[in-house]
């Protein structure tokens, strides 16, 4: 499990424009890095973001190596209705994880 | 005189260009050497549509002290209606062992063209952010950074 960190208001008015971020402890290992042993170090990082906003996608990003470690994105989307905003992070194994935020839309 | 010179750089070129050849036949696995130029990068993301500039602000700090961790700001011109909204932002670099850096899905539900992220550059160097809007076009901004402290290829011994 690593640690998620995300940040959305947990109260929005309809229609209002709501600032996500969302930023996950990983070390997005490059795969051009020589360890101690003189052996490269071999590539893992994050390749897949989504944002999904009540089971639908409103947000997803590819991410290359090029991406600093703990990766971090800060992205918008427009608040319709109270619902759960879930979060997917895929890395180069499938392995998926995941964080959640509640927001409650008047 | 001139001309002789000019013979004799060439033998010398043709002999290091011999021996980088050997090398690179040394060395197939060197992943560096295989990576396409920022032109090309653009163009496997666009298709080959040509790119306009403008509409993208790409913003970025001119000198950073630390290449591990850059922080880029995009922000694109757009309504961001379901007729006239951007559909990917793809940021590239020129000179980090991969061109790509990421690409950024969005749709009219994001309501806002505008992303945030923080990202490695292994040297000083040209970064390019690419927006594909819906109707097909595809426009770009480019910015110069230098970099003190580089990342993505030290080692750690």
């Amino acid at each position: 499990m690593s640690r998620t960190l995300v940040s959305a208001p947990k109260t929005a008015k309809a229609g209002e424009i709501v600032d996500i971020r969302a930023m996950i402890a990983h070390p997005m290992e490059t795969g051009y890095r020589m360890g101690p042993n003189g052996q490269a170090i071999p590539r893992k990082i994050i390749r897949h973001f989504a944002c999904d906003y009540d089971g639908e996608e409103v947000f997803s990003a590819e991410f290359h190596p090029a991406m600093s470690a703990n990766p971090f994105v800060a992205f918008s989307t427009v608040a319709t209705k109270s619902g759960m905003l879930t979060f997917r992070w895929t890395d180069d194994d499938g392995k998926i994880e995941t964080a959640s935020a509640e927001i409650a839309v008047s | 005189m001139s001309v002789e010179q000019r013979g004799h750089i060439g033998r010398r070129d043709l002999i290091l260009a011999g021996g980088a050849g050997l090398l690179v036949l040394a060395l197939p696995s060197t992943r560096a050497l295989a990576r396409p130029s920022l032109q090309e990068a653009v163009n496997g993301f666009t298709g080959g549509t040509p790119v306009q500039p403008g509409k993208v602000k790409l913003d970025v700090p001119p000198l950073v002290e630390n290449g591990n961790a850059v922080g880029v700001t995009v922000a694109v011109e757009s309504p961001m209606t379901a007729s006239d909204h951007v559909r990917r932002i793809a940021l590239f670099n020129e000179k980090n062992p991969q061109a790509d850096v990421a690409v950024f899905s969005l749709g009219p539900r994001a309501a806002r063209a505008r992303i945030a992220t923080r990202i490695r550059l292994a040297t000083s160097q040209t970064l390019i952010a690419v927006a594909e809007l819906s109707d097909g076009s595809y426009w770009s901004s480019s910015a110069n950074v230098i970099v003190t402290l580089a990342a993505c290829i030290e080692d750690l011994s």
